[in-house]
């Protein structure tokens, strides 16, 4: 779907946030000069599309009770990727999954991010995808402080 | 704050499955047997106490043409402030932690292009002096989750 300008113009309404009235789409197409319809019309093509995968609430975790979260970084063959990228997906534990480019001083390619309420936990759910997997190279990394939590802003550059 | 099962109830929802509808929030109400005014206060009690972020569309970088990479930097221990402030200026870096490892700084970037990526990398080693970042762009995504179950957390 390519994304017309009013599109990209509904997009960072969107981002910025969905207000707290009974109408809120009324009150984005009053601002976009368009109709609250024809808003909603875009809105669903979106998501349709997969453009927008949901409104949603961001949470700070911190203030909920999750506050270990470890980026655990693996060294995986090339041919269980496929494999082991399912396995872990499945995983509640696992909130992030993705496979990155290794580099010749760094040869973890494989990335998964778990949250529990302390380290243990984490290091319990390490040493668990670790069997689950059959990878034993791989390695923890405690977030110490947060130092940026923000949601993308697109287009505004 | 104290939480309350209402508002753990509410949380879980507009997490996970908020209705796209002319009125979500009526339908949120339904949901929990509450009023909707009821929901919109707690909705912006909730935002007050920091404790929702931000409360709007979620969307896919890739199809709306961005690239995200993750980088890490070794930043001397006494220069994590100023680095970090170097870091976090950009719009397209929105998560920067410091972690337990001789890289200590990892932040995520997003832009419309690799060689933008590469723009805002070069910016901070000019700006830092620093010159040892890794750059570790995704090869494959399988899974992104954000969404945290709130109902029975009291510990």
């Amino acid at each position: 779907m390519e994304l017309s300008d009013l599109d990209k113009q509904i997009v960072k309404e969107l981002q910025s946030g969905l207000p707290l009235v009974k109408r809120p789409f009324a009150v984005l197409a009053r601002r976009l000069g368009i109709s609250e319809e024809e808003l909603f019309q875009r809105v669903q093509a979106l998501q349709q599309a997969g453009i927008m995968r949901r409104i949603g609430a961001a949470l700070r975790h911190h203030k909920v009770g999750f506050t270990a979260n470890a980026m655990i970084v693996w060294q995986v063959p090339e041919e269980k990727i496929e494999e082991v990228g399912q396995m872990f997906s499945q995983l509640p534990e696992v909130t992030h999954c993705y496979q990155r480019e290794e580099l010749p001083h760094w040869p973890f390619n494989f990335y998964t991010m778990v949250h529990g309420r302390n380290r243990e936990t984490c290091e319990q759910i390490a040493a668990r995808l670790s069997q689950l997997a059959g990878i034993s190279n791989y390695r923890l990394l405690y977030s110490v402080a947060e130092l940026k939590k923000s949601s993308m802003k697109y287009f505004m550059d | 704050m104290e939480l309350d099962h209402i508002d753990r109830r509410l949380l879980n929802l507009v997490q996970s499955e908020f209705p796209i509808c002319l009125e979500p929030y009526r339908v949120l109400a339904e949901r929990l047997g509450i009023s909707e005014q009821e929901v919109l206060d707690r909705l912006e009690h909730l935002m007050k106490q920091d404790i929702i972020r931000r409360l709007g569309g979620v969307f896919d970088s890739r199809k709306l043409g961005y690239k995200g990479t993750l980088c890490a930097i070794k930043v001397p221990p006494d220069r994590i402030e100023e680095v970090a402030a170097v870091v976090n200026s950009y719009i397209g870096i929105t998560h920067n932690y410091l972690r337990d490892h001789e890289y200590n700084m990892w932040f995520t970037v997003l832009a419309q292009s690799p060689a933008k990526v590469e723009q805002i990398l070069a910016e901070i080693k000019q700006a830092t002096g620093i010159e040892d970042i890794i750059n570790l762009p995704s090869k494959r995504f399988f899974k992104v989750l954000v969404n945290f179950d709130v109902e029975d957390n009291r510990d």
